[in-house]
């Protein structure tokens, strides 16, 4: 064993390293960016994490920040509820894309609506990941998933939710809305700083998407894994800010 | 900031009215909230006195949301509650449930109403299972059931203080007609009567500066091993069961020399005082017994009851298909005394209702 430790985010909890996720999974890289986004705003003591239960769970010691677990979908009311109670809290909610927009969408649509004070991160991964790659609200047409074996059909199951867009249409002004990628890190850190900093504001909800990778559930390679994300997945859904209080947005 | 009530003062109002006005002399912070019948009125009038006093409010968009608010609220450390009933206790049994496991000092004000279903919007004593053991755990929960106006001012006050100091899920079971009725009471600053308020502790954003002064809090609610989770709700039920005789609370009267006990709690026993009364007065020797908590179950307190009276039977009365009854026969399993109904679901019992079924029965 090395004891060399890798350089770490200040706001990371070095005792639940290495994390939990599988290989080439995407979840990671969204946290180091939360990480060094919470550092660079210097907010530690603040924050309140929120996790969701799917693989986002994983997640649930893995900041050096006061950090809370729910149910499945209910990060949104929990953390709005915190929120609502002790504004000087900066509370982020970690859900996956099942646990914003299908269990928990009542929660996210109308929190959006309330433009409810609060940063939630959604990672869309186009599967249930913790429950063994079910299909999703996020699947893309033709994709497999255990209860799609024959591949998502549109007449079947309906077109894949385009979480960012919706909420754009609901929100007032002072929201921020986007959605990033993990194979851009350095545009998803930036939207998700924005993230951060519009809810320390208190301008309005904050939202950002960010596409990854489920190399266990999709059942790629890293070549596969990296192929889906940025040709099926970013064609799919557009990366870039919709709704910008800082601005014209970047694309 | 003044205070919502200074000394007491006479009042006459409806429970719903009462309810906030008790969560404020409570130092209720913050209220959450879904509309259904028979509870609307709690939150007309909070929303109404809670700007005078910096308190909040906000509608939520379903009584799932309202529980998990409620969940987040209170770790924040602020005093929260909701209220609801019927279908609406039904979607808060999710967050009740993580109240339970999470041991958080939430309080929910349950106004009774008709069920299965959507049932009625009237009056009922049908949410007794469903408050005290809903959910996927173990009823670790602490359930008031009140039966006049006055009481549901004490225990509002009380649920806020048990749930702080115990740090269990609290409940006060009205109904509709408690909700709804008009009656006279006093309502006062509980402080001034020498009533200390538990003050409220926050779970997360604590102070000092993490990695220097402490450590993250990292609050669990799921487990990855059997043992874990085994370990936890043992845990818990240790807790409960040391707390449990700081928080029993039961009503007794002519139980001495008692033929036939009459059991019955919330709006009921007022129906069950004046019937033992009559009773008594044509020279039948009832007895009358009340939960005041339905959990924990004042369980040692009836087999004593029974034994010192050495009553034959008990008649339980209750506005539900046996729901009390379950709770009881569970909990004197082994007592030889025969366990008699009068159970109307949905509907209300009175005196003579009382009376003439424990004629029938002697
Ligand atoms: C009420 C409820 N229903 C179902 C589940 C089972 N469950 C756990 S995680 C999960 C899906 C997770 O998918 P997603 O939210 O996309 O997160 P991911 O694992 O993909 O990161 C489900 C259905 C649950 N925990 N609670
Ligand atoms: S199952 Fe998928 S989402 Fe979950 S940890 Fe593994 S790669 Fe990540
Ligand atoms: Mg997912």
């Amino acid at each position: 064993m090395s004891a060399v430790q890798p350089a770490m985010p200040k706001s990371w909890y070095a005792p639940s390293k290495p994390h939990k996720f599988c290989p080439g999974c995407g979840h990671g890289i969204v946290l180091k960016a939360l990480g060094e986004a919470i550092d660079e705003l210097n907010i530690q003591n603040q924050t309140v994490f929120g996790c969701d239960i799917g693989c986002s769970l994983l997640s649930w010691n893995f900041f050096a920040v006061d950090s809370t677990q729910t149910h499945h979908g209910r990060t949104t009311p929990v953390m709005v509820g915190m929120k609502r109670a002790n504004p000087e809290l900066i509370c982020v909610g970690y859900m996956g894309d099942g646990g914003g927009y299908s269990i928990g969408s009542q929660h996210l649509v109308n929190s959006a609506i309330r433009n409810e004070k609060v940063t939630l991160i959604l990672v869309n991964n186009t599967n249930y990941a913790m429950t063994g790659g079910q299909l999703a609200p996020t699947t893309l047409p033709g994709q497999k998933t255990e209860t799609t074996p024959y591949g998502r059909d549109v007449e079947k199951q309906g077109y894949p939710t385009r979480g960012p867009e919706m909420i754009a249409t609901i929100t007032p002004d002072g929201a921020y809305v986007a959605r990033a990628t993990v194979s851009k890190f350095r545009q998803m850190k930036t939207f998700i700083k924005r993230a951060l900093q519009n809810q320390m504001e208190g301008n309005g909800f904050s939202f950002v998407e960010c596409l990854s990778t489920c190399p266990t559930n999709w059942r790629t390679n890293p070549q596969q894994t990296w192929d889906f994300l940025e040709d099926q997945m970013e064609s799919y859904f557009a990366v870039g800010e919709i709704k910008s209080p800082f601005g014209k947005g970047e694309k | 900031m003044e205070k919502p009530i200074t000394g007491t003062m006479k009042a006459f109002m409806t429970g719903n009215e009462i309810v906030a006005w008790a969560a404020l002399a409570a130092q209720a912070d913050i209220m959450f909230g879904y509309p259904i019948t028979p509870q609307n009125e709690i939150m007309h009038y909070w929303t109404r006195l809670a700007p005078k006093y910096k308190r909040e409010f906000l509608q939520t968009e379903d009584e799932i949301s309202a529980g998990f608010t409620v969940c987040g609220a209170v770790q924040a450390g602020r005093k929260a509650f909701t209220a609801t009933a019927g279908p609406g206790n039904v979607l808060m049994q999710e967050p009740f449930g993580m109240a339970e496991a999470m041991r958080l000092p939430i309080v929910a004000v349950i106004q009774q109403r008709g069920g299965p279903s959507s049932g009625t919007v009237v009056y009922s004593q049908q949410e007794v299972t469903l408050t005290t053991y809903g959910g996927n755990g173990e009823g670790h929960r602490i359930v008031y059931s009140t039966s006049t106006h006055q009481e549901i001012f004490d225990y509002v006050i009380k649920a806020f203080n048990t749930a702080w100091k115990y740090r269990f899920p609290t409940f006060v079971m009205g109904d509709g007609y408690q909700a709804k009725m008009r009656e006279p009471l006093e309502i006062y600053d509980p402080e001034e009567r020498g009533l200390a308020i538990e003050p409220a502790r926050p779970l997360v954003g604590l102070p000092g500066s993490i990695g220097v002064d402490r450590e993250p809090a990292h609050l669990c609610n799921i487990y990855s091993l059997e043992e874990e989770l085994y370990e936890v709700v043992l845990e818990l039920d240790r807790a409960y069961q040391e707390i449990a005789p700081q928080v029993v609370e039961y009503e007794e009267k002519m139980c001495d020399d008692a033929e036939i006990i009459v059991l019955s709690h919330g709006v009921v026993s007022r129906a069950a005082d004046d019937a033992v009364k009559t009773l008594r007065e044509k020279g039948i020797n009832a007895g009358y017994f009340r939960h005041i908590t339905l959990r924990p179950f004042p369980a040692q307190q009836l087999r004593d009851a029974i034994k010192k009276s050495g009553a034959r039977k008990i008649l339980v009365a209750e506005s539900s298909y046996g729901q009390l009854m379950r709770l009881v026969r569970q909990e004197i399993y082994g007592e030889t005394v025969e366990i008699c109904g009068l159970l109307k679901p949905g509907v209300g019992i009175v005196d003579h209702d009382i009376f003439d079924k424990v004629k029938e029965l002697l």
